[in-house]
């Protein structure tokens, strides 16, 4: 089956040809099988079933999904698609139902075959049920005809698709008659199968009866039987083709005038020819242009000419087209303005009659809760609003380059907008109207009024309107007034202006004020005048009399009332005057009266005073006044009315004539542009261009800007900016208020914002500056004092959208927003979201936004409040970021820290090396023991409390217990830069080639092959972490061995008496006597080479030693923390034979064998994984003296430099060591701290910027240029801060004991000094890599650090000696990076290895330094830019630039930094008798730890010995092992007589007590198995100052002889 | 020993399933390699914790899909769920030259709920640095590859790569757990059906 879709062919060609095949393939079967009995017909029967059953449904599916699809993709081509589809199946369907009509013919004929299978039964039974009912409703369809089912239904979707009403209708409305169609097809296609002989074509129909079974049912009663005409059998061959139903035809043709002709009766094609205006108006009728009649006509919109003329006549043809025209003879196009009526038309049924379901219901408006709540747009997506900020321009109305002609000008045209204000609101004249109909209206009151008498309300009206009349009066002359000193002012300025001009003799403004005068009519102007002063006096007057009689009323009430308290006092004394009458009789009645008198003005009497009768009004001064007033206020009375008329058309002088002060303010003001800033919410969303400033101080920008807006508007604020040049300063802010949501682009007027700026600026040009005082007259008074200022014109719209809607927010929001309310009803916006935290804030909030107590919402706050205010709770006075934090925590801090479990997955988390490889934590707390914790608890025991057995003594346990927190501290501070990946860490990829590396390759194709030449290959990398154990071995390759000690030939008796056999090949047998073999320890794992001859031997063996990761963490990480050492020990094999089988050859003997400890190399792990392979001769840790051993010695030249020489002698081993695989040494920390330093670069060093950057250069040049090179020029200093190198070197006092000494060579005793003070064991990991240098006393307090420290210290010893002494940052084998001294002495260089106190000269081939990176002293670091990197092969004359490059060069000058170190350095005597407790008790142990290592053997100690070697030991310190070996084995050999003695001394700086274990169990000296082996062992501690401890172990071995 | 009493200390996980196939535009001739990658407290008790499948070839039908079916299974035990078992598929293949490289990386989570799934996990190689890097790989046949095909199961150091997206990889899973419930873990109720992924879902357009 192929999708139809998929091909151009016709899909019902192609589900025929489909059926085709099908037919075909049965018929071959029949054909194969033939057709011999029933039984095989009935099987044969079945299997085509099956055949049909399974085609049917596919091809159903097909069907269908054609149908469907051709639904939902009415697309042309599918209408196409489907078109065809339908014709198809119409065509099967005529086909399939003339095919059945036939066989119908023939059922009845036929019984039932019994022979049908179950199924068909079924379907039989099935249809005679069903064969009543409507099949096409049909629902209940069986489920094993499901398929079937659904393709009826697509056949039933592909008649729907096809459009034909018609048939659709039939389909729908036929009375189907009970028609057994399918029984009566099903059961004459069975019986057609059991008769079948040769009818075979039938068999083909069979298949395709199957599939259109559907449409059959549906359709064979609607496409009627006449459909098909000839019954003929022909028609069910499939070959047919289409065309053979189909009957071709000629296309009609209509020929073309015949169809214009058919057409014009129907079309009409208006023509776009004007209409002539006589057609469009009704006869008779002249048009009438309203425009001229002066009525307002508004604009038509805009429609071209030709669709106007098209409409007009299209509207003519119609029945009552006239109505559209106009009385002007055109289209109405516009809204008749006077029209009272709606011109909705009104509905035309009365409610009432509305079906119930379409009545409109009023709901009352209902706010919604939320609404507000939320501020405008942020997260609506459809907040889409937008602002359109337009600044159209800009006018200064002072300026500080305005020249004094333009203040005055800008006050003159401010004067003149002014008067033009005024004149434009007349106000002076409408009051005068007001006045004029006021007292008309008073005049009339009167006049009708005025001769009866007046009801109280009249008089009242009266009173007001004479009231009214006096305010009005009064403001017109206010108004009047104004108008007047205005005009005044304007000529006095101008006049101002005028004479300026003059003085300065050119002209700046082009301001000219024109007078005009306006004459007037004198007389009646006089009239006019005289009549308004004569009202006014009139008035006055009448006013004054109203006064006045009020006044003399209230007078004459107050005299009343006078008189009445007088009469009471006149009673009052002549009662008393009674009774005095009584007394005396000399007083007369005058002193009566002037007793009363005074009486009545005592002012102890109290009582109104004698009211004063008011004055009589005065009419003649009231005139005067009028009269005077008028004259000031009014213009006289026949004088020319001025009107100023202010014009910018006067010339401005040319610069050229101007004196140079203006010119330069000119110049001044050319170079002066503004912009305005625009700035949304405090933020600048845009700037306007910068446009220059003009000479007339105005500035246009005429720009839009749109913003887009998200956050809810807050302010909008305009900055205006100038510019001189590049630079720019703030001139003023203007602040626009934001818009109302209503106001939308295209309505907002252009509205301007005064400006104005403190600023004071002065000139020394014209330019008057602002805030400078300023005066204008000859005198220098009248100062005025002028600010800059000005005016933005500016608009702030909402934007209008594409389609016109506003993009502004609802109104109801803003509104809610503009009262605050909006930050009322959110408390997290009015306050800030800290303010949560504050209570009072809160409260107070609560109290100003009213929240509503009731509110569910608010519970939680009036509860917080309710508390709040009872001052219960107290602000917190930490602020705490996740305030919800405890809500998370599952159970509580102390809960996690009980339970087992959870300790045990959180210190695996914390990556806590006990536990970080943890597997399965079990799911409950009682499955953990608690032996789990054991180790680590105890690790931190120990931690805590530094283990006094190990550290020997107090001040060590200090200092380790200081060196932790360090540690810890590094770890902590590089926890992070560990975690910085690099792509090398996570992909493997191909490197860059250089192109040199691609000439290289070119040039291999051409060289010739040399099989017999082959080339070292890089062996491949393998990153560490998919490893695991058993994966890695480390393969050492022991080469050989110089100047191995030989063993002394025994000088007991058995010796002399063999000596003459000896004697003649004596130097063969001394040679002979050492068997060396080299024994290789790594993780206690031991593997030995064979024994070799002689004290040069060679083996050349490879060793290979398995390496385990601890904890299996094979990360890089954990590899570059490995602490284990690899051991490489050269032993002597000796053979004892015993039993004498000299006589007796054959017999066997025993032999014993022994090993001797000869010397040790010990190469760290973390070297050999840094380095990847380490190659090359080292020297061998040899005692100082070896019993029974003699070292070869050289041929030592005699000369001065034979000390020196010296030191180069000893015993060498060839090594090389390796990991396979290789592993991918681990990026070592320190390039990863170099980037987080360079990261906190800035506050982690006191460092000036410009050196730091400076040393980044340097460093990053050099290691570009010469990458193996190590170069350092800054470090970190044990608090984390970046300090440069040279900083580090300073002379410091060595300690004077070591002075006092002055039987050696001070110098290499201070290098052994420097030497004692041990390694820093644990920082192993760290050692270079975190680059932590400590200062020298840091160092010493410690007394513990790496080879950097050591090295300082040792340099700043030499160079306080006097000694020429430089910082040598290298290589050296095997350390790998490291750093060494270098001294000058007598014009030779000598290299000091600071960590073993030896000294090489320059030319020592053995010298463990192989690269020297740079040099470093106090004033300088010197980068290795020569050739060589080995020290034989340099120069170190650092003042050769070539040579040598220099970090501070003269272009680059010593800031002269000072040093971290201290000034002197304090040190302790030794102490003697700690020393003597340490040394006892290491002995004990030691001891102790012998015999443990013996188990099966008693281990028994010489005392004798012992003793004995105690007494060497401090002669070796103070030789430091140098001559004592003779006169030393002597002594010993005297004193032990017949014993063979072998046994050697240690020596160690003291650190603590396990390395001194390891370097003897090393030494294997416990392996002695001989019976009669005794045992020595004598331990010396040196003490030197600062508790810088010698250990000395000697460790012997005696054998009775 | 536990396992038989009502309070079992560990439940298990099994993994059955299929690595059904992969859809690489433009590549042939693929293998892949998986690997299950789990956490600290998970313990394969049986089945292969890594394999290789054959090198398979595109049909010459219209369909573009590589199909292994190679089988999955696998059994793991664990007291704790952080550190769930997630299967790492790695792709390979000969490029133009016949050089064995990587087509892809990818990871997915077994699923934690009983019943099967499928998943398609989208595939990534890492990119080189350099473009001229890119040249010269290609003309050696050295693709950038991860150093550890587990990185693409854990999150840390990936920023320091880019990547770029490179083809499908479908896996079916079935899933059947024992004692999660009774260890208080519930991963809700088993999915039936074919619950699609989050990865798949948007993927499926290009599986089609």
């Amino acid at each position: 089956m192929e999708e139809p879709e998929g091909s151009d062919e016709d899909p019902g060609e192609r589900l025929r040809r489909t059926f085709r095949a099908q037919r075909e393939k049965s018929k071959k079967i029949r054909d194969v099988e033939g057709i011999s009995s029933i039984q095989q017909h009935s099987a044969d029967d079945g299997r085509t079933e099956q055949t049909d059953e399974s085609v049917v449904p596919s091809k159903s599916g097909k069907l269908s999904q054609k149908g469907l699809s051709s639904r939902k993709h009415p697309s042309a081509t599918s209408q196409h698609l489907d078109d065809s589809v339908t014709r198809r199946l119409e065509a099967k369907l005529r086909e399939a139902i003339s095919k059945v009509e036939e066989e119908q013919k023939d059922a009845p004929l036929e019984p039932a075959s019994r022979l049908q299978s179950l199924r068909d039964r079924d379907a039989a039974i099935r249809f005679d049920r069903e064969v009543d009912a409507d099949r096409v409703e049909r629902q209940d369809v069986p489920a094993d005809l499901s398929t079937r089912v659904k393709f009826r239904e697509a056949a039933r979707k592909v008649i729907k698709v096809h459009p034909n009403a018609e048939e659709a209708y039939t389909f729908f409305t036929h009375n189907f008659e009970p028609d057994p169609l399918d029984e009566s097809e099903k059961m004459s296609r069975k019986k057609k199968k059991t008769q079948r002989t040769s009818e075979e074509e039938g068999d083909g129909e069979d298949g395709e009866e199957e599939v259109k079974e559907g449409d059959h049912d549906i359709e064979s009663e609607s496409e009627q039987a006449p459909l098909v005409q000839n019954e003929d059998e022909d028609l069910f061959v499939l070959d047919q083709l289409p065309e053979d139903v189909l009957v071709v035809k000629k296309a009609e043709y209509v020929g073309y005038k015949q169809r214009v002709a058919r057409e014009s009766e129907l079309l009409f094609t208006p023509s776009s020819q004007p209409v002539p205006t006589s057609c469009k108006l009704p006869e008779n009728m002249k048009p009438r242009y309203l425009e001229d009649e002066g009525l307002y006509v508004g604009e038509r919109p805009p429609v071209s000419w030709t669709n106007e003329r098209i409409m007009e006549n299209r509207l003519l043809q119609m029945a009552e087209g006239m109505k559209w025209f106009g009385d002007d003879g055109r289209t109405l196009a516009l809204p008749n303005p006077i029209k009272e009526s709606s011109t909705r038309p009104p509905l035309q049924h009365i409610e009432g009659d509305l079906d119930p379901a379409l009545q409109t219901v009023f709901r009352k408006l209902v706010m919604s809760k939320n609404a507000n709540l939320y501020v405008t747009g942020a997260a609506d997506p459809e907040g889409d609003y937008q602002l359109d900020v337009d600044v159209s321009g800009l006018i200064f109305s002072h300026h500080p380059l305005f020249s004094r002609e333009h203040v005055l000008g800008a006050r003159l045209a401010q004067l003149y907008d002014q008067y033009l204000s005024r004149q434009h609101n007349n106000l002076t004249e409408h009051l005068t109207d007001k006045l004029r109909g006021l007292r008309r209206a008073l005049q009339n009151m009167l006049e009708i009024h005025g001769e009866r008498d007046l009801t109280p309300p009249m008089q009242q009206r009266i009173s007001e309107y004479s009231l009214e009349v006096r305010n009005t009066r009064q403001l017109r002359d206010n108004e009047q007034e104004k108008d007047r000193t205005l005009l005044k002012q304007l000529v006095k300025v101008w006049k101002e202006v005028k004479t300026l001009r003059e003085l300065q003799r050119f002209t700046n403004t082009p301001y000219k004020l024109f007078l005009r005068r306006e004459n007037v009519d004198r007389a009646a102007d006089e009239q006019e005048h005289e009549g308004e002063i004569l009202t006014e006096i009139v008035e006055l007057q009448a006013e004054s009399e109203e006064d006045y009689q009020r006044k003399l009323a209230e007078y004459k009430k107050q005299l009343e009332q006078w008189k009445l308290w007088r009469r009471k006092q006149k009673a009052k004394r002549k009662k008393r005057k009674k009774k005095k009458k009584g007394q005396s009789h000399d007083d007369t009645d005058e002193d009566e009266e002037e007793q009363e008198m005074s009486e009545s003005e005592s002012p102890t009497e109290e009582g109104p005073s004698k009211p004063e009768a008011p004055e009589r009004p005065d009419f003649r001064s009231t005139e005067e006044w009028v009269r005077e007033k008028a004259s000031r206020i009014r213009r006289k009375p026949g004088e020319a009315i001025l009107i100023p008329d202010l014009t910018a058309s006067g010339n401005i002088t040319a610069t050229a004539l101007c004196p140079r002060t203006e010119v330069a303010r000119r110049e001044d003001v050319s170079k002066r542009s503004l912009f305005i800033k625009i700035l949304y919410n405090d933020k600048e969303v845009s700037r306007t261009d910068s446009r220059a400033l003009n000479a007339d101080f105005r500035v246009h920008f005429g720009q839009i800007f749109n913003l887009k807006i998200v956050n809810c508007p807050q302010s909008i604020n305009l900055q205006v900016f100038e510019q001189i040049g590049l630079s720019s300063s703030l001139l003023a802010q203007v602040f626009v208020p934001v818009p109302q949501p209503t106001v939308v682009t295209g309505n907002a007027p252009l509205e301007e914002f005064e400006f104005s700026s403190n600023q004071r600026v002065m000139f020394d040009h014209e330019g008057v500056g602002s805030d400078v005082p300023l005066s204008f007259d000859a005198d220098g008074s009248n100062k005025v004092t002028l600010l800059t200022s000005g005016k933005v014109s500016c608009c702030v719209s909402w934007g209008n959208g594409e389609d016109g809607a506003p993009l502004a927010p609802p109104v109801s929001q803003h509104l809610v927003r503009k009262h605050g309310g909006l930050g009322h009803l959110d408390a997290v916006t009015y306050l800030g979201a800290s303010g949560l935290y504050d209570m009072k804030k809160i409260a107070e909030w609560a109290k100003q936004s009213r929240l509503d107590p009731n509110d569910p919402k608010n519970a939680s706050i009036m509860q917080l409040l309710k508390v709040a205010s009872s001052g219960e709770v107290t602000t917190p006075e930490y602020f705490r970021l996740e305030h919800l934090q405890e809500e998370f925590n599952f159970v509580t801090d102390e809960e996690i820290e009980k339970n087992k479990r959870f300790r045990l997955l959180r210190l695996r988390e914390q990556g806590v090396p006990e536990f970080r490889n943890y597997k399965f934590v079990p799911a409950h707390e009682n499955g953990i023991s608690n032996e789990v914790f054991k180790d680590y608890e105890k690790r931190l025991k120990e931690e805590q409390i530094i283990d006094a057995k190990e550290y020997l003594d107090t001040h060590r346990a200090l200092v380790a217990k200081n060196l932790q927190k360090i540690r810890e501290s590094v770890i902590h501070r590089f926890l992070h830069a560990k975690r910085n990946y690099h792509v090398s860490d996570l992909v493997v990829e191909e490197e860059i080639p250089s192109i040199r590396f691609l000439g290289i390759e070119l040039f291999k194709w051409a060289q010739p092959r040399r099989p017999l030449k082959p080339q070292r290959k890089e062996r491949k990398k393998v990153t560490a972490q998919n490893l695991s154990d058993g994966d890695i071995k480390l393969l050492v390759n022991i080469i050989r061995a110089y100047e191995v000690p030989v063993r002394r030939p025994q000088s007991n008796k058995a010796a002399q008496s063999s000596q003459a056999a000896i004697q003649g090949s004596d130097w063969y047998l001394s040679q002979a006597q050492l068997r060396p073999f080299v024994e290789v320890s790594f993780q206690r794992t031991v593997l030995q080479t064979s024994s070799a001859e002689g004290p040069n031997p060679c083996w050349n063996e490879e060793l290979q030693l398995p390496f385990r990761a601890p904890n299996g963490d094979y990360s890089t990480a954990n590899l570059q923390a490995v602490k284990d050492e690899v051991f490489i020990n050269i032993f002597d094999e000796v053979v004892h034979k015993s039993g004498e089988s000299d006589k007796d050859r054959g017999q066997s003997f025993h032999a014993s064998v022994e090993k001797h400890w000869l010397g040790s190399v010990k190469i760290p792990f973390s070297t050999i994984y840094s380095q990847s392979k380490i190659d090359g001769t080292f020297k061998v840790n040899t005692p100082a003296v070896l019993l029974g051993y003699n070292s070869e010695r050289r041929h030592a030249p005699s000369g001065a430099y034979d000390i020196l020489l010296s030191q180069s002698e000893g015993t060498f081993l060839t090594l090389f060591i390796t990991i396979e695989p290789q592993l991918v040494p681990g990026e070592s920390l320190r390039d990863k701290i170099k980037e987080v330093k360079f990261d906190s670069m800035q506050f982690d060093s006191q460092e000036d910027e410009g050196l730091l950057q400076a040393s980044d250069r340097f460093e990053s040049e050099a290691t570009q240029n010469f990458p193996d090179r190590p170069c350092i020029t800054t470090v970190v200093d044990l608090s984390g801060k970046t300090v440069f190198i040279t900083r580090y070197i300073q002379a410091l006092n060595p300690p004077p004991e070591l002075l006092e000494v002055s039987t050696q060579e001070p110098a290499a005793l201070i290098a052994r000094y420097v030497s004692l003070i041990p390694f820093l064991p644990d920082r192993v990991s760290y050692t270079g890599a975190c680059g932590l240098w400590s200062t020298c006393d840091q160092f010493l307090s410690f007394l513990a650090g790496d080879e950097e420290e050591h090295a300082v210290l040792l340099c700043n010893y030499f160079l306080s000696m006097g000694k020429k002494a430089w910082l040598i940052i290298g290589t050296a084998i095997p350390e790998g990076p490291t750093a060494y001294v270098l001294t000058l002495e007598q014009s030779r260089y000598l290299i000091w290895n600071p960590s073993s106190g030896q000294s090489y000269s320059q030319y020592d081939t053995f010298c463990p330094l192989q690269t020297i990176g740079c040099l470093v002293n106090a004033s300088n670091v010197w980068f290795n830019v020569q050739q060589y990197t080995s020290p034989t092969r340099i120069s170190f004359d650092t003042t050769k630039a070539k040579l040598w490059k220099q970090f501070f060069s003269r272009a680059f000058c010593h800031p002269g930094l000072s040093s971290v170190q201290p000034e002197t350095l304090m040190y302790r005597r030794g102490d003697k008798a700690a020393a003597a407790e340490l040394q006892d008790r290491i002995e004990k142990i030691l001891k102790e730890k012998i015999m443990e290592w013996r188990p099966r053997r008693p281990t028994r100690w010489n005392r004798y010995c012992t003793t004995t070697l105690k007494h060497f030991l401090p002669k070796l310190e103070q030789s430091r092992g140098a001559d004592v070996t003779e006169g030393h084995r002597h002594q010993l050999q005297s004193q032990l007589g017949d014993n063979k003695i072998s046994g050697f001394p240690l020596n160690l700086p003291f650190s603590g007590i396990q390395p001194i274990i390891e370097a003897v169990y090393s030494t294997g000296v416990h392996h002695i198995q001989a019976p009669s082996a005794e045992f020595a062992l004598a331990v010396y501690v040196h003490p030197y100052p600062n508790n810088v401890l010698s250990v000395w172990v000697y460790l012997a071995s005696l054998i009775r002889s | 020993v536990v396992m038989a009493t009502n309070n079992p200390s560990v439940f298990l996980l099994m993994v059955n399933g299929q690595i059904e196939g992969a859809n690489f535009p433009g590549y042939d001739n693929l293998y892949c390699k998986y690997c299950f990658v789990y956490g600290h407290d998970w313990a394969p008790t049986t089945g292969l914790e890594e394999g290789i499948t054959q090198i398979t070839s595109k049909s010459t039908q219209s369909s573009h899909k590589l199909i292994w079916n190679f089988p999955l299974e696998a059994t793991f035990k664990s007291a704790n769920p952080s550190g769930w078992p997630q299967l790492v598929v790695s792709v390979y293949g000969p490029d133009v030259f016949g050089n064995d490289v990587v087509r892809g990386y990818g990871a997915t989570h077994v699923p934690f709920t009983p019943g099967r799934h499928t998943r398609t996990i989208p595939m990534f190689v890492p990119e080189p640095t350099w473009r001229l890097q890119k040249f010269t790989g290609w003309l050696m046949g050295r693709r950038p590859e991860y150093t550890d095909p587990k990185v693409v199961a854990h999150g840390e150091g990936r920023e320091a790569t880019r990547v770029r997206s490179q083809g499908f990889v479908t896996v079916s899973f079935h899933i059947t757990t024992k004692d999660m419930k009774k260890m208080g873990y519930d991963v809700g109720s088993p999915s039936s059906a074919n619950a699609p992924s989050a990865t798949s879902n948007w993927s499926t357009e290009e599986q089609s």
